[in-house]
């Protein structure tokens, strides 16, 4: 089984700070990792690898510093990487983003599974792993917390649900966004470490991936991001006096005003 | 300070830092509470390939030598030493192993070993023969294809946890200590039993028991070296893995300076961080130069040994010393820069305290190894009657 894995690198939110001018993420000084969701799609992937052999390839649309977070999960014990990168890719929304990956997949030839994380932690849309089954027009999942088996070309799985899972089943190829309840991520390995320190990255351009110019980056991307800014903070809190019982009638009459249940 | 370790030693100390953050820390406080084995911790280090560090690669190691496997104990260690005793006591029992193995014992062991499937122990002390291992009682007689030992070993670190047995017994009483002989012994043979688990003052998540041989009989190829060798394989052994005691007396100090540094920094009394009072600081500085000074001789002591001297028996024993007296002074003061709290169990210094003391006492006494320096620097004097300086 071919299993490609998109994986992107974020911004620490832990470090995040906004811009109080330009009300725009400082991304400069702030260190990367990689998008938490995507560890749990790796891992569910070599996981697929150890149950039903095969091969897995990580996948990322991003500058060249992406290739550090390529390698970081290659020692994890991914056999390869691709980075997909491009000037033109800049400004790419959910819709180009997709648009890209899915035509790097295309030329890797021969997938079967496409595994991204649920949402990235950065962006935040969730759009991405739909938008690359769109494209290619395969079966999709969200929110997989546990594959229980694939063959025939068909795959069982759960999908976490606010009110409990979905079993479904879904022919291949397909792509899945997974959640964190599906694994517990591996630590890395020092020969994974070592093996990944001298694997070659291939860098994949607009022109390689046989993209459509007019889809890709900020021409293929009809958000337009018009302004960005905190929400004011109001907080008016009340504290209730008298007896309690007068107290208990007023919260509860409170609650009915506001229809807050 | 900078070390200038290589690319390699340094994705070690970072894995090693990582298992450490995530792994231990959160469990060490319970696994000493409940002196829980840290099975699951071990399982981690093995699969990312911790236990061969310095194992060769030809049978299943990383190649390195005790200089990595020191940067992977010294990481351990600032979190916990019972679980980097537990790592580092499978190094101990391979070491006769690797040192005066046959091609078929080291193929047969090793790669076990190396990948952390088995984890190994090594079986010297025994109740009347501690400092004194000249004394030990055990007996292992040859019989046909077979020797049939019998005695007790005592306190052994990863007793019954452990599948490789590495155990010194006699085989000619009437020779002393040219007497004894090294044996690989493996768990389950018939007539190897364990002792109950010994309840301590401290490294309470580690196994320590006893091991009984009741005419247990091994096979004769089990022998490591020839009759007779058992004290120079158990004194070399020693020497080669004391440095791993060394480096976990320097992760540990720097574990405790890195809590009471935090600690100083947030109480306030007088208005103040106790930080700011100069007598913190100057405990601070005492704990953090001690430390480094202990961190400098243990790479420079680790280097020297990995290239391959004739003799190290003096420098193992310099760095064990300086560096574990080093963590009992300095994880006392860490407490005390914590005042009450750094005497509760919610606040980590606590432990270590308690833990640091058995590095002074295991792998040889504190004072065990000053006789070894001393007796060492009176050889290197012998017949010199002048002090000329020289090279
Ligand atoms: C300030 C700002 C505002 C934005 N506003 C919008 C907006 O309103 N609408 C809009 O459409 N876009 C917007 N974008 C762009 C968007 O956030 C992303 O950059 C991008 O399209 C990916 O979407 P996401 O981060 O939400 O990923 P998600 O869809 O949340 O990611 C899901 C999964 O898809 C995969 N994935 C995502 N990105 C990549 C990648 N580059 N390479 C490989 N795999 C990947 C990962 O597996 C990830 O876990 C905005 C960007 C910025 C900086
Ligand atoms: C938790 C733990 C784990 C251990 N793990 C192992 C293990 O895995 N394998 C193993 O074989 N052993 C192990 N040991 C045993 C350990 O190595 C011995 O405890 C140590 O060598 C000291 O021996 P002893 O306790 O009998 O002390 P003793 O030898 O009785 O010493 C008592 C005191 O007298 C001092 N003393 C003795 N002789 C001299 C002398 N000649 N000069 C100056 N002072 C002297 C000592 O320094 C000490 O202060 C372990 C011990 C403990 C507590």
């Amino acid at each position: 089984m071919k299993i490609v894995v998109c994986i992107k690198q974020v911004p620490d939110v832990a470090d995040v700070r906004i811009d109080p001018e330009t009300n725009t993420l400082i991304r400069e000084g702030v260190p990367s990792i990689v998008n938490p969701f995507d560890m749990y799609a790796v891992e569910e992937a070599i996981r697929l690898k150890e149950r039903f052999g095969g091969e897995v390839k990580l996948l990322t649309m991003g500058p060249p510093q992406a290739e550090a977070a390529l390698r970081e999960l290659l020692s994890l014990g991914a056999d390869d990487a691709v980075l997909v990168s491009d000037r033109t890719f800049a400004g790419s929304d959910t819709l180009a983003t997709s648009y890209t990956l899915a035509m790097a997949i295309r030329k890797i030839g021969d997938v079967d599974l496409v595994l991204c994380g649920k949402q990235a932690i950065d962006g935040d849309t969730a759009q991405v792993g739909p938008g690359i089954a769109e494209n290619l027009h395969w079966g999709f999942a969200a929110y997989v917390r546990k594959i229980e088996e694939i063959g025939d070309g068909v795959m069982r799985l759960e999908r976490l649900m606010d009110d409990g899972y979905d079993l479904l089943r879904i022919p291949l190829p397909a792509v899945i966004t997974v959640v964190k309840e599906i694994n517990e991520p591996r630590l890395p390995s020092l020969k994974g470490k070592m093996k990944a320190k001298k694997l070659e990255i291939p860098v994949w351009n607009a022109e390689e991936i046989g993209a459509d110019p007019e889809r890709l980056g900020l021409s293929g991307s009809p958000t337009k991001v018009s302004k960005i800014f905190t929400p004011e903070f109001r907080r008016k809190g009340e504290i209730l006096q008298g007896e309690a019982e007068a107290q208990v009638d007023r919260l509860v009459s409170e609650i009915e005003r506001l229809n807050i249940v | 300070m900078d070390y200038f370790l290589t690319e390699e030693q340094l994705m070690i100390r970072d894995l090693a830092a990582q298992i450490a953050r995530e792994k231990v820390i959160p469990v060490r406080a319970e696994l000493d509470e409940k002196e829980e084995f840290p099975s699951e911790i071990m399982k981690v280090l093995a699969d990312s390939d911790m236990f061969g560090l310095y194992i060769p690669e030809e049978y299943g190691g990383m190649g390195g030598g005790i200089l990595e496997n020191c940067i992977a104990i010294e990481q351990l260690s600032r979190a916990c030493i019972a679980v980097s005793v537990t790592f580092a006591a499978s190094g101990l029992g391979c070491y006769p192993i690797l040192l005066y193995g046959t091609e078929e014992q080291k193929k047969k062991y090793l790669p076990r070993i190396a990948s952390g499937k088995s984890l190994a122990a090594f079986g010297l002390t025994e109740p009347n023969a501690g400092s004194d291992a000249g004394g030990i009682q055990t007996t292992a007689v040859k019989d046909g294809d077979s020797y049939i030992l019998n005695g007790t070993k005592q306190w052994i670190t990863n007793g019954g946890e452990a599948d490789i047995y590495t155990v010194i017994a006699m085989t000619d009483r009437s020779r002393g200590a040219r007497g004894a002989s090294a044996f690989i012994l493996e768990k389950g043979m018939e007539g190897f039993k364990f002792g109950k688990k010994e309840k301590k003052m401290g490294i309470r998540a580690s196994a320590t028991r006893e091991l009984i041989f009741e005419d247990c009989r091994i096979p004769a190829r089990n022998l490591l070296s020839r009759e007779g060798m058992g004290f120079i394989v158990a004194m070399k052994t020693l020497d080669k893995s004391r440095p791993g005691i060394a480096a976990q007396g320097v992760g540990l100090a720097q574990g405790a300076i890195d809590e009471a540094a935090v600690y100083a920094k947030t109480r306030i009394q007088f208005g103040k961080p106790i930080a700011a009072q100069q007598a913190i600081q100057h405990m601070l500085a005492d704990m953090t130069t001690q430390t480094e000074a202990a961190r400098s001789l243990l790479y420079a002591t680790c280097k020297f040994m990995d290239s391959n001297p004739k003799n190290f028996s003096k420098e193992a024993a310099m760095v064990k010393l300086f560096a574990t007296d080093t963590a009992m002074k300095v994880t006392t003061d860490a407490v005390q820069v914590m005042g009450g709290y750094g005497y509760m169990r919610e606040y980590p210094v606590e432990k270590m305290m308690r833990d640091a003391k058995i590095l002074q006492i295991y792998e040889g006494t504190n004072q065990i190894q000053r006789n070894v320096i001393g007796l060492e620097l009176v050889k290197e004097y012998t017949g010199k009657t002048e002090a000329v300086p020289v090279g």
